[in-house]
């Protein structure tokens, strides 16, 4: 199974990069993983959607889609794009350490 | 994943509900991956961006062998109507948007929407029949440069 080591531990990843276990995740971790994921600094308005990810998940057991963070987030589906051009919903699930979200809409 | 796609365009040409709905899904999908997405409505396909006429697609209830329903049944006044507001009602719960809310949506993930310039000189239309998130009624040929490095989808 792969790792990576973010802010000094090492987590192991699905296949897709994505956190198998949320659990492992800490707030240090996440400045590294939107680095890899070509973010070079996240701001409170990343910061937001990020924490709403982690919520949403435990809360759910799933990751919104991006029309649901567009609906939930307090984030406009534009301003997702801006701030997370690689897809909303995927990168920050990736940088909130939780499994990647699964849905067509 | 070395062949990864990262560029699409999306031709949806039929102006019945399921004619229209599986390229909006592919086109919001591909942007919800990262790629980058073009949506071109053609023929009766432009109906889903038409001021007038996207707010009221329906099912296809004739010749439509999915349905399996005789061609007659499909044929008696209402039925397409029945259809239509029962499969509307199924995808509202599922949280699929309407088809201006899905156009409105999709524009604003960043995928451009034009209309096709033989269709409207065909029926008749200008930039004022289309819904303002159209970004410009294209010819073929715009379109291909548009899509240039990029698969195209026809739905």
């Amino acid at each position: 199974m792969p790792t990576a080591t973010y802010a000094g531990t090492e987590v192991p990843l699905g296949e897709d990069g994505f956190f198998t276990d949320p659990a492992q995740w800490r707030e240090e971790m996440a400045s590294e993983i939107a680095r890899a994921e070509g973010i070079e600094e996240l701001t409170e308005q990343h910061w937001q959607v990020i924490k709403h990810m982690r919520h949403e998940f435990a809360a759910k057991g799933t990751g919104p889609t991006v029309r649901a963070l567009g609906k939930t987030s307090g984030v406009t589906i534009k301003d997702l794009y801006r701030l997370f051009p690689k897809g909303p919903a995927k990168t920050a699930a990736k940088i909130a350490g939780i499994p990647k979200p699964r849905g067509c809409v | 994943m070395t062949d990864q796609i990262t560029k699409v365009s999306v031709i949806i040409s039929k102006g019945s509900l399921e004619g229209i709905y599986p390229g909006l899904i592919m086109a919001n999908g591909a942007r919800a991956e990262g790629i980058e997405a073009n949506v071109f409505f053609t023929f009766f396909g432009m109906d889903a961006i038409r001021r007038n006429r996207q707010r009221n697609i329906k099912l296809a209830a004739v010749g439509n062998p999915g349905l399996r329903l005789p061609t007659w049944v499909g044929g008696i006044p209402g039925v397409a109507t029945l259809l239509t507001t029962y499969l509307n009602r199924k995808m509202a719960k599922l949280d699929i948007p309407s088809i201006p809310e899905f156009v409105d949506l999709i524009s604003d993930t960043g995928a451009g929407i034009y209309a096709c310039q033989a269709s409207a000189d065909l029926f008749g239309l200008g930039k004022e029949d289309f819904v303002d998130r159209v970004d410009g009624i294209i010819t073929v040929g715009e379109f291909y440069d548009l899509a240039a490095g990029g698969e195209i989808v026809f739905t």
